[in-house]
């Protein structure tokens, strides 16, 4: 795309930037791919080829997991989207105590994911869970929300968007601040309804922001690890992993090299997920 | 200058007196964090250092789990490990590499007094001897409430049978009958590790069998059984309700008081009950984990964990001297004393108080009577699956059944093999 014009600093200026990258960025990188091929034990790593990366494959819980990562990748960075842009046009409206009410929705991004998560366990709990006692009083049997093989993944995803929904909503609020009130007042004279005015201007002026939040929460999904680990650990059995679980775990038995193999392939999923969206994305903007 | 010529004219006193070459040390020790540990650690140096007061020590606590396993190796591999660590015997010990990471103790004057069963499981594959054992050793099976069992008039199961019958009863009369906690995924691996007592006793060669990849779980009976035991207290909802997120507090809470009437679990549990729930130490009673005949019931065991030293430790002279007092009668007495009697400890003629809880009474006669005591797998055979926790979880939940289980944890066990690059994998 853009061709290459000569850097306009020196060498020395780029030299200590160019130093850390190196030996932060890129040694690490080049070194996980090395250690990917070997037997790594800690205390000495032995060559085996692409044995580790067979054996991820191999791994019984692999497709499951995979499928639970695009599950609760695509769960979560639907519904952020979807609810951020509905809070953001709620709290741009001009309601009662709008700065306090838009801190609110922030507030949840602030917090620790394993503080959430460790509190949310407590509030899922079955039997004495506060979700649970709630629907009890009005006399709805409440399921096991992280222990029931079928939902825990949905629960796990449910927290994400709480805690991850009002970083979306920020974005959108820049993104509708950023649209000039004269195409509102034009498309009103025009005789739009609100409900048409939502669609036809701020749904296509707003994609910059979209684009951002679609992007940021889909990675955000596909890699997200610590609150999952934090409440169900990618149980009950294996119900809830996602590969960035399947990893971990492989690390923790001390089966380093596998670990790191699996990150690898991690990275390169997560490379050819969002390479062409971004590309689609950008492309359809100088469409419009 | 001039303290560094007084303490070393005060070192060569020292030796010259006791024969001990002690300057003043400060030994480094990297504990797993257990209440117990500590307390135990305590009452060691204490006494230790009463005899030796220019010895000090520092403490340091790490997470247990997996996670302390990383850091463990970590802190070999880069020689920050410290002058002392405690850490599992058995398969997890092997794992450290102990021939190029651990100081060897094989001829530590202290040996002499540690029962034989435990030095095969702190000995690295050169036949050297690297660590001396920490606390008492432990048994794997089921904890029970002498309260509840008079009231319903039941008596102690000695096969699997009769321990589903008691569970009925139990039930009908409105208690849980085995308290289950997969909150804390590893206590789901009881039924299966527990019973290895009854697997040896059916198939001796197992252990061996399966290192040499000979012998599988799927196609042995006898080590299958343990998985199905699972599935069949699932299948009775035998169950706590919230046994999917139940924690082993949880679970130790239940059986101290009465609120369930089993809970299958090692007896290092002991100490959570005397923290927890005190005064229902003695409604608990302890028996082996039953199997399918009466008459080849026996306890399967977990040794203690141990102390090293760390190859790259600056003081091992020091820390020697003080692993030599661990593995001395006073100093299990000194363990003895800070955390009563769990068990049997690992020195010779370390004799435990008259009055015992009955839990602990319970056991001590598997130990007494001959063949009555078979090691857990772990420490026989170097592979232990890593997924062995999630599995029995679903079979525990009703996820998986428990013949697609064993297959499973075969394919398991074959990863960590191949990962160890064990020989015939």
């Amino acid at each position: 795309m853009a061709s290459r014009r000569p850097s306009p600093y020196p060498y020395w200026f780029v030299l200590p930037a160019a130093v850390v990258f190196v030996t932060l960025f890129l040694v690490p990188t080049i070194a996980s791919f090395w250690f990917s091929l070997t037997r790594w034990d800690l205390f000495a790593a032995e060559f085996i080829g692409w044995d580790n990366y067979r054996q991820f494959f191999k791994e019984p819980f692999l497709i499951q997991g995979l499928t639970n990562t695009l599950i609760y990748a695509v769960v979560t960075s639907g519904a952020k989207t979807v609810l951020g842009l509905m809070l953001a046009v709620l709290l741009t409206s001009g309601i009662w105590m709008q700065g306090f009410l838009r801190s609110v929705v922030f507030f949840p991004v602030l917090v620790s994911t394993i503080g959430v998560g460790i509190t949310f366990a407590a509030l899922m709990h079955p039997t004495r869970g506060v979700i649970n006692l709630g629907l009890e009083s009005i006399g709805i049997d409440g399921p096991a929300w992280l222990s029931d093989p079928a939902l825990a993944l949905y629960s796990v995803a449910m927290i994400d968007i709480w805690k991850g929904v009002g970083l979306a909503t920020l974005i959108y609020i820049a993104g509708l601040a950023a649209i000039s009130p004269e195409y509102y007042e034009a498309s009103r004279i025009d005789g739009a309804t609100r409900w048409q005015q939502f669609w036809r201007v701020t749904v296509p002026l707003v994609r910059p922001a979209t684009v951002t939040v679609v992007t940021l929460s889909l990675i955000g999904g596909l890699r997200s690890f610590d609150i999952i680990w934090a409440t169900t650990r990618g149980g009950p059995g294996f119900a809830s992993d996602v590969l960035a679980s399947v990893i971990y775990k492989q690390y923790q038995a001390g089966f380093y090299g596998l670990a790191t193999a699996g990150n690898v392939i991690l990275f390169l999923l997560i490379a050819v997920i969002i390479l062409p969206l971004t590309y689609w994305f950008n492309k359809r903007e100088v469409d419009l | 200058m001039k303290t560094l010529r007084h303490s070393a004219a005060l070192a060569a006193a020292i030796t010259l007196t006791s024969g001990m070459a002690q300057a003043e040390v400060t030994l480094n020790l990297l504990l797993d964090g257990n209440a117990d540990t500590i307390t135990m650690m305590e009452a060691l140096t204490a006494a230790y250092t009463a005899a030796n007061p220019d010895v000090t020590f520092e403490m340091e606590n790490r997470p247990g789990g997996s996670e302390g396993d990383n850091m463990v190796k970590t802190r070999l591999a880069t020689g920050e490990a410290g002058d002392i660590i405690q850490y599992n015997s058995g398969s997890l010990f092997q794992a450290l590499r102990p021939a190029d990471t651990l100081a060897d103790l094989t001829d530590l004057p202290g040996q002499a007094n540690v029962i034989d069963s435990f030095k095969p499981v702190v000995t690295a594959p050169d036949g050297t001897v690297r660590g001396v054992p920490f606390g008492a050793a432990m048994g794997g099976g089921v904890y029970y409430n002498r309260k509840l069992y008079e009231e319903l008039g039941l008596s102690v199961p000695k096969t699997w049978d009769e321990f589903m019958a008691n569970n009925a009863k139990i039930k009908e009369a409105g208690k849980v009958p085995v308290a289950t906690t997969f909150g804390d995924t590893w206590t789901s691996q009881l039924f299966v590790l527990g019973d290895f007592f009854n697997v040896q006793a059916e198939v001796p060669t197992f252990a061996d069998d399966y290192t040499a990849n000979k012998a599988k779980y799927a196609n042995t009976p006898a080590a299958a059984r343990g998985f199905q035991y699972l599935e069949d207290v699932f299948k009775a909802g035998y169950m706590n309700e919230d046994f999917g997120v139940a924690k082993f507090e949880d679970g130790m809470r239940m059986v101290a008081t009465g609120e369930a009437a089993h809970y299958p679990m090692l007896t290092f549990a002991m100490a959570t009950v005397k923290q927890n729930t005190p005064d229902n130490i003695n409604d608990l009673g302890y028996f082996a984990l039953p199997g399918p005949t009466a008459d080849k019931n026996g306890l399967t065991v977990w040794m203690p964990s141990a102390l090293y030293i760390p190859a790259a430790s600056a003081n091992v002279d020091a820390a020697k001297d003080f692993l030599n007092f661990v593995a001395s009668v006073e100093g299990c007495q000194a363990m003895i004393g800070a955390i009563g009697a769990t068990g049997p400890y690992l020195i010779k003629d370390c004799a435990l108080p008259a009055d015992v809880p009955p839990s602990v009474a319970d056991m001590l006669p598997y130990f007494q009577t001959e063949g009555a005591t078979a090691p857990a797998l772990e420490f026989l055979s170097p592979i232990k699956g890593p997924a062995l926790e999630q599995i029995t979880v679903e079979v525990g939940s009703g996820i998986r059944p428990a013949a697609e289980a064993t297959a499973l944890y075969d394919q398991d066990v074959e990863k960590q093999a191949k990962q160890l690059g064990l020989p015939n994998w």
